[in-house]
């Protein structure tokens, strides 16, 4: 699926290739296999070796990145606009014609366990990662970059296998943003993947969630905190009322958990909440870091915080909230590379893509009456609570 | 795109490059004062001051600030380096004169001791979260090392000691040594009118007294060497190395820029064929950072301790060969490439062009197009680099190695 937004005024263009090639397809002895693939998948293809394919991209000038989240891997880049063709028929190269030679897979394995070792200097980071995996059910928050076992288990067969099952042009979603012209787009893309065949997407599995308090043990001054509790999905007819409370809660310098907990009472330095939605089911992800002496009352004020959103939202806090997001949604035409992947995801979730003036015109129908009515009906709750630290905290009675 | 500039009685600076097509206008007060500035007794009052300029003025409390910004949906925030320290915000073009005249106000406080206590706690965490993160102070470890005395060896967030120790009268007398408008910049991109911009900045800044706030530049001496520190808690190890580079007002930076792409960029450089390909180094990069008066080339590295002592040696390798053999052409014509489309992705967005037309006018009181810092990359030769090379030889470095080796051998 192509999805197009032309922006003449830019010089850049941008694409996003989401493959449906996510880590809930990553069997349970297996994890971290889409992650392996992936770096596999970029060590040649078609005509070009490991060294010609990155010096090719270079002289392009792509800036490239790439992610493996829980539905998918997505391969994204962006450069003058004049590049673009080219650029596109590299990365098709990848998707259909990648070498993942042999001889590669032990660096690739150093690599991948080197991203590995690399988490556990970054406890902020480890600590989304393990609230992840305690909110959703498995194996939607299972975390892509796997484990030491699974990585050092893989073989080459493993990760064939997995890119005959996961790489297909159904599921395979393409955004491209920027300077373009969209009848030649077509062409060029039509010329590229029109003999992809496509194939019987991968199974997988769903189990229970995990026990969703846990506290894990770290020998450090500080300890971080992970708070998650569920929301509605993007696709929901109430998600933009949600996500508006989760912009009063910490969106600006004048929302409340930084109010409340950093300018207040001084109790640390980073804390925030942001939502993330998978396919059928969101969930709002919390982090606050600071001293372990005073991290007790940090996730006292942080819940009690939480927990005081269900009271409501006041008509000024949403009129800033407003103006943030106008004024965001604004600047977003600014960057090919933000409109690329927005327009990508906005198809896997949505089935198709939602103009800036569609999300603006939802945007200016948020009223405070309609955020509170949504938030009596789901008020925050069933947290999650994940702690890091020197010693463990109590997590107050009632909260489960 | 047109530049303009404009000088107040009292030496403060507006300058900007107005784009009418652009959606968004960002603004910025650059304000020439950083670590660099401190004395021992006052280290981290620039970047504890940078934090108090929220926290109120005589007609402002802190929540009116953060409340004032959000109202006009402002992208703003503030950072603090050796030598600079930076208040910006984005906003829509609508907003220009109220971001502006809120900009000006914080940038005269009231440093209220209630507020100056609870942000110390603040601070104070975050120096608890630098030293809990990769990599783990090194970064300025390493700076301390290499200037040894020399001011620019400073630390920018100071010690918990010394934030400590800091008093509200301390506070206000470094702000009145080094926050005159001579030192200040004002400097817009994107959509602005720049008469308006003008007429703010005069009426909100115009009444500022000027005095003396020069900076005194004595010539550093890096000096060179290997340090290890033992960081228990750590799982990787971590290297930082630095050594002379050009300073913001030379000519050669445009030649190192491209030297640190061909050796060390993130994709395709030399050491990532050498090091990250093979999987030996989670990480490596050569990067080129400018001072006044002076310049650094940075490498920083992660990798697995069992490899850390090899890949040190790989690093010198490459950074040998480099210098006996120099570069090719083919590998300079990668690298301009890369930087072109560098150049114009980053140059899109208004608030992408701030901190480079701020920064040049700081160092270097020029306006450059994006046009001009094109041309200057694909002016340089191969010989440039090579005189670049013989100039800052990469190879003579403070190196400062942290993580949970206790031991780890000096490279040969």
């Amino acid at each position: 699926m192509l999805v197009g937004e032309p922006m003449m005024s830019l010089e850049s263009a941008a694409f996003t290739f989401l493959v449906p090639a996510g880590c809930v397809h990553d069997p349970l002895q297996r994890s971290g296999l889409s992650g392996f693939t992936c770096e596999m998948a970029q060590r040649g293809a078609g005509p070009r070796d490991s060294r010609r394919f990155v010096l090719d991209l270079d002289n392009l000038g792509v800036e490239r990145s790439e992610l493996v989240s829980d539905a998918h891997t997505s391969y994204s880049g962006a450069t003058v606009w004049e590049n673009l063709p080219t650029a596109l028929e590299i990365f098709v190269d990848l998707l259909r014609r990648p070498h993942l030679p042999s001889e590669q897979l032990e660096a690739v394995r150093q690599v991948m366990l080197q991203e590995l070792h690399a988490v556990e200097d970054e406890p902020a980071h480890k600590v989304i990662i393990e609230l992840r995996r305690r909110h959703y059910p498995n194996p939607w928050g299972r975390p892509a970059q796997g484990d030491r076992e699974s990585l050092k288990a893989i073989t080459i067969d493993d990760i064939r296998s997995h890119f005959t099952s996961c790489y297909h042009p159904n599921g395979t979603i393409l955004g491209v943003a920027g300077r373009f012209d969209w009848d030649r787009l077509r062409k060029t893309v039509g010329r590229l993947l029109r003999d992809w065949q496509p194939r019987e997407t991968a199974p997988f599995v769903e189990g229970p969630p995990e026990q969703k308090h846990h506290h894990l043990p770290y020998d450090s001054n500080q300890t971080h905190i992970g708070i998650a509790y569920p929301s509605v999905p993007y696709r929901h007819p109430d998600y933009f009322q949600a996500w508006g409370a989760v912009g009063v809660l910490s969106g600006g310098m004048s929302a409340r958990l930084f109010t409340e907990v950093r300018e207040r009472r001084g109790l640390c330095y980073a804390v925030h909440a942001t939502y993330h939605s998978l396919r059928d089911r969101g969930g709002v992800f919390c982090y606050a870091g600071t001293s372990a002496d005073r991290a007790q009352e940090t996730l006292d004020v942080t819940l009690g915080e939480l927990n005081r959103l269900a009271e409501g939202i006041k008509a000024d806090e949403l009129e800033r909230l407003k103006a943030r997001i106008k004024s965001a949604l604004i600047m977003q035409q600014e960057s090919s590379s933000a409109r690329s992947s927005s327009i990508a995801r906005d198809w896997y979730h949505l089935g198709r893509a939602r103009t800036l003036d569609e999300v603006a015109r939802h945007i200016d129908a948020l009223t405070s009456q309609t955020i509170n009515s949504y938030l009596s009906e789901h008020p925050p709750g069933d947290f999650t609570v994940i702690t890091m630290g020197p010693g463990e905290l109590e997590v107050p009675v009632g909260v489960s | 795109m047109e530049f303009h500039s404009h000088t107040l009685k009292n030496g403060l600076e507006i300058v900007a490059e107005c784009n009418g097509d652009a959606h968004s206008t960002a603004l910025g007060f650059f304000v020439k004062t950083g670590s660099r500035d401190e004395t021992k007794a006052e280290a981290g009052v620039s970047h504890f001051l940078e934090h108090m300029m929220f926290k109120g003025t005589p007609t402002r409390s802190a929540n009116d600030v953060n409340r004032e910004f959000d109202e006009m949906g402002a992208h703003y925030n503030a950072f603090t380096n050796e030598e600079n320290t930076v208040y910006y915000a984005a906003v829509l073009p609508e907003y220009q004169p109220s971001a502006v005249e809120l900009l000006a106000d914080i940038l005269r406080p009231s440093l209220r001791p209630a507020d100056f206590n609870t942000e110390k706690k603040v601070i104070i965490e975050e120096i608890h979260m630098y030293e809990d993160q990769p990599p783990f102070g090194a970064d300025e470890k390493a700076k301390a090392a290499f200037y040894g005395s020399h001011p620019l060896g400073n630390s920018v967030l100071g010690t918990v000691e010394s934030v400590t120790n800091l008093t509200p009268e301390a506070m206000c007398d470094y702000f009145r040594r080094r926050y005159s408008p001579g030192n200040v910049v004002l400097v817009g991109t994107g959509g602005i009118d720049f008469d308006g911009l003008v007429a703010t900045g005069e009426a909100c800044c115009g009444h500022w007294e000027p005095f003396d706030g020069g900076r005194t530049c004595a010539e550093p001496h890096p000096q060179e060497g290997f340090h290890v520190i033992h960081k228990e808690i750590a799982t990787q190890q971590y290297v930082i190395q630095l050594a002379r580079g050009p300073a913001a007002d030379d000519q050669d930076r445009y030649p190192a820029k491209l030297l640190a792409m061909v050796l060390g960029d993130d994709s395709g450089s030399r050491l990532y064929w050498d090091l990250v390909d093979p999987g030996l180094a989670e990480h490596v990069g050569l990067n080129q950072c400018e001072n006044q008066g002076s310049g650094l080339m940075m490498t920083f590295m992660s990798c697995h301790p069992e490899v850390a002592a090899d890949n040190l040696h790989r690093i010198l390798v490459v950074y040998r060969r480099a210098e006996s053999e120099g570069i090719t052409r083919v590998e300079l014509d990668q690298a301009k490439n890369k930087l072109r489309s560098r150049i114009v992705l980053s140059s899109e967005r208004p608030r992408g062009r701030l901190f480079t037309i701020g920064i040049d006018w700081v160092y270097r009181r020029e306006y450059r197009s994006m046009a001009d810092d094109l041309d200057s990359v694909a002016a340089v030769t191969v010989d440039d680099v090579s005189a670049v090379q013989a100039k800052y030889p990469l190879t003579r470095s403070a190196t400062v190695v942290i993580g949970p080796l206790a031991e780890i051998p000096a490279p040969e």
